[in-house]
């Protein structure tokens, strides 16, 4: 095998998780759950309800202010990866594990339900990725490489449907899928593959899925995105969990490893708490038995991405009222149909924010024990069992569907005679079931059904071949490549200048290696049509190919339209011609306090002109901050809103070494026009040569505020010991020129 | 069809249930309309089954597809695609990889068939 190992300071090399492919073998089988960490303590907080905290990752932003920490909610995260290259989906997946994923869900090629064996090699997908055996075990490498760096076990997950489910859950058993979708009610609805080929076929997938220890989440949620009104699918939505739930336990899957996909069927601006919860609880009532994977809804999201990440967070407030033991993050971009990695990024903090700022929320809050809540759940409990007492009479599952009672818009029991009906006789693979003979026998483990082995004289079907793949996985035979022209090194290569790492050449990103998209906000005072076409031109003009608006959000019907765009850059960038600004140097805290203790100094501050911010310059000053203070250097502080003339002329009097001047509000470029005003007034008063002036704030950039007179300009990000470290230089300078 | 909401006619036989009852109804019912389904799953195969137990005896996707495509066009998937190849080993005397790949270059198929 390659020893080849992760860098963390470089991009993972995808060519060499592809080598020596054939040989690999998963190292383990089975689904993991979370560790608790009761009582976790991380940094200055006490946490109820997060797990083990990771070894790397990247926490959220304003993690700065607390001591970096990370801490990790309870519910296993999922994110769904599938750009249609799994190449670039490796680099998606070390993203998104460093944010708290750990469960990676890859979403298959379209149309692959419909191919009726398994697909090979690695062509090109569309809305998703072929699931191929040397996909999947490329991608299993590079997880487990992942999890080691993370610290944490990343489950890895596909689908078992279509008309090849049982290969397909064969392959993923060899290869050590953690985690499947699988219900035949999915394949029949939505698929229309025969209902008795689903049926049949789904007994054996499961019967595979159980041996290997997998989860299995169902398919009831996309009851909900299809239905027209999708709150009024919420009995079927049960009896759909239910006849998936009781058919793969009786299967042999261990009810522990059964997942409901369960969404909040609704959303804003309807009151979807108030109708959400109520469905919540039923299923947590009826399914306590099983887990709960909780689904965000994807039925109402337009595609504006602030409005996907509220409803989320809504529909992780039902996840924290209830419970769920995995929690999706669909990607807030679903609506306009672009898998682009930063989404999956911001979907997954969005999953660790919400859920971390919940922590413990349950110790301090209780549901109700009686009144709407629970009569609203009993009600649909209700539903759900009338719902099932009607496919009895109709004379069950095949006939109810055949009467198009699934999927029908109506709240069960009303009907507005717009189910989806399935025939037993149709769909993809009818015909294709074949009742065994007496001497049916197929000797391999993890088999479901009649199986006639005693007429061989054996106990264990396997070991009449001396055992099967799933005890020597040395049978499997690997197949690389069928296909000369559609594969990954055909695609690899055409892009080879831009593949880290060692890259020569660089060009934006968003869904594959070097597709050059970007993507533009833009705001035109104007009516919606006229800001859509006014936005093309602009992209048009700036050079971009390929460019289509995918949102747009009236702000008022005349005044004013906010359009997203995205296009394509035409050129590359070399990135050794970049120019790359030095990171600020720092000098050691025993250093500054050195040169301080040597010659005492003394620094006038405040924040300049007509602002009352007060935190950042308080946070560079305060001892408790880490601000300069600490070095023992003497800080007059003199407020907020302070006249730059007032800030000089203490200087004088304090006869002071430095000035520092915060100014936070940028409007019209007045913090600038600020910086240059104090500037000009230090130098009328004929101090500023022997006077140290630095200038900081958010949108404070080092290069202007030089240009506009301050020795120095501190930006967002800027600590104590940045300044500390400038001003100790400078001091330094102006001793040995001679000015002080 | 369509019907309106007559939930409150129809939720008469299940007002007085217990909250544990309710489950129990609920189970009760899942069971009943799945057992059918099970029963079916065990009596039943396809090939899709057939070519999944003969990845798992060592064959490729491709050398699976083509067996399974022969068993069907001889009607012999009722007996096991498996069964198949490993009868034909055992009658020819040969390791049940060499049987499968004699299978997939549609050599040895009478001497398959004729085992059953």
């Amino acid at each position: 095998m390659s020893d080849y190992k992760l860098d963390p300071n470089k991009n993972i090399d995808v060519s060499e998780i592809l080598k020596d492919l054939e040989n690999y073998r998963p190292r383990r089988r089975g689904w993991t759950w979370r560790e608790p960490a009761p009582g976790l303590k991380m940094g200055p907080f006490v946490y109820q309800d997060c797990s083990k905290p990771l070894k790397d990752s990247v926490p959220l932003p304003p993690a700065h202010y607390f001591d970096d920490i990370d801490p990790q909610p309870m519910p296993v995260i999922t994110t769904e990866i599938a750009s249609g290259r799994f190449e670039d989906d490796i680099r998606r997946m070390r993203m998104g594990a460093h944010h708290g994923a750990d469960h990676i869900m890859v979403i298959r090629t379209a149309g692959q339900s419909h191919f009726d064996g398994l697909i090979e090699g690695t062509p090109q997908g569309m809305g998703g990725v072929p699931i191929t055996r040397k996909q999947v075990r490329a991608q299993r490498k590079a997880l487990d490489m992942i999890e080691d760096e993370v610290g944490r076990p990343i489950n890895y997950h596909s689908y078992v449907s279509g008309v090849a489910g049982p290969d397909i859950a064969v392959m993923f058993a060899e290869e050590g899928v953690n985690g499947v979708h699988q219900d035949p009610q999915y394949n029949v609805i939505y698929r229309n593959i025969n209902m008795a080929r689903s049926f049949v076929d789904a007994c054996e997938s499961k019967r595979l899925i159980a041996w290997a220890g997998m989860a299995q989440i169902d398919g009831a949620h996309n009851a909900n995105a299809t239905a027209r009104e999708a709150w009024k699918v919420m009995p079927e939505l049960m009896v759909q969990h239910g006849i998936n739930a009781i058919f793969s336990a009786k299967v042999g899957i261990d009810k522990k490893n059964i997942c409901l996909s369960t969404v909040p069927p609704t959303a804003t601006p309807a009151p979807c708490v108030h109708m959400d919860l109520p469905y919540a609880v039923a299923l947590r009532d009826l399914f306590h038995e099983y887990r709960m994977r909780a689904q965000m809804n994807t039925k109402y999201i337009e595609s504006s991405t602030r409005e996907a990440t509220v409803t989320h967070v809504l529909n992780m407030l039902i996840s924290k009222l209830t419970s769920a033991d995995i929690q999706s993050t669909i990607t807030p971009d679903e609506g306009r149909n672009v898998p682009w990695h930063i989404y999956n990024i911001e979907a997954c903090d969005t999953a660790k924010q919400a859920l971390v700022g919940m922590d413990g929320l349950m110790d301090m809050v209780e549901l109700k024990k009686e009144g709407y809540l629970r009569d609203k759940a009993r009600e649909l409990k209700e539903r759900a069992i009338l719902f099932m007492e009607e496919m009895v009479e109709q004379g069950g599952y095949f006939a109810a569907v055949e009467a198009g009672m699934f999927v029908d818009s109506g709240i069960y029991p009303e009907r507005n005679g717009d189910g989806i009906a399935r025939k037993l006789a149709g769909g993809i693979g009818a015909g294709t079931i074949v009742k065994r003979e007496a001497d049916y026998m197929a000797p391999v483990t993890a088999h479901y059904g009649y199986n006639n082995i005693a007429q061989y004289g054996a106990t264990n079907p396997s070991d009449l071949i001396g055992g099967c793949t799933l005890e020597c996985p040395e049978k499997i035979v690997y197949i690389d490549e069928l296909d000369e022209e559609d594969n990954c090194n055909v695609r690899m290569a055409e892009v080879k200048e831009f593949a880290q790492p060692g890259a020569k050449m660089i060009r934006p990103e968003m869904e594959w290696l070097a597709d050059g998209t970007v993507m533009l906000t833009m705001f035109f005072p104007a009516e919606k049509h006229i800001a859509e076409a006014a936005a093309l031109e602009c992209a048009k003009r700036m050079n971009l190919t390929d460019c289509e608006v995918i949102s747009k959000e009236i702000m008022h019907g005349a005044e004013g339209t906010r359009i997203e765009l995205k296009g394509k850059v035409p050129f590359a960038i070399e990135i050794d011609k970049l120019v790359i600004p030095e990171e600020p140097d720092v000098m050691s805290d025993d250093e500054i306090r050195a040169d301080i203790e040597r010659r005492p100094m003394r620094v006038v501050c405040g924040t300049v002109g007509e602002d009352e911010h007060s935190v950042g310059l308080r946070e560079i000053i305060d001892i408790k901050h880490g601000g300069i203070e600490k070095y023992g250097i003497e800080v007059h502080y003199l407020g907020t809103s302070v006249p730059p003339e007032k800030l000089v002329n203490a200087a004088i009097e304090l006869n002071a070494d430095a000035m520092l001047a915060s100014t936070i509000i940028s409007h019209d470029d007045i913090h600038y026009k600020n910086i240059a005003k104090i500037n000009r007034i230090a130098t009328e008063m004929g101090v500023r040569d022997k006077l140290i002036f630095v200038a900081g704030g958010t949108q404070v950039a080092s290069a202007q505020a030089r240009a506009n007179g301050a020795d120095e300009g501190f930006g967002r990000g800027s600590r104590g010991h940045h300044v500390a470290t400038f001003l100790v230089k400078r001091r330094r300078e102006l001793e040995s020129e001679g000015k002080i | 069809m369509k019907r309106a909401d007559d939930y409150q006619e129809r939720r008469a036989h299940l007002a007085n249930l217990s909250d544990a009852e309710l489950e129990q109804r609920f189970w009760a019912l899942a069971e009943q309309i799945t057992e059918p389904l099970l029963k079916m799953g065990y009596e039943y195969t396809s090939p899709s089954i057939e070519r999944s137990v003969l990845l798992r005896m060592g064959f490729s996707s491709l050398e699976a597809k083509h067996i399974v495509d022969g068993c069907m066009e001889r009607s012999l998937i009722a007996h096991g695609a498996g069964n198949v190849v490993f009868r034909l080993a055992k009658a020819e005397n040969m390791d049940v990889r060499a049987a499968g790949l004699a299978l997939c270059e549609d050599r040895l198929w009478d001497e398959a068939a004729a085992q059953f």
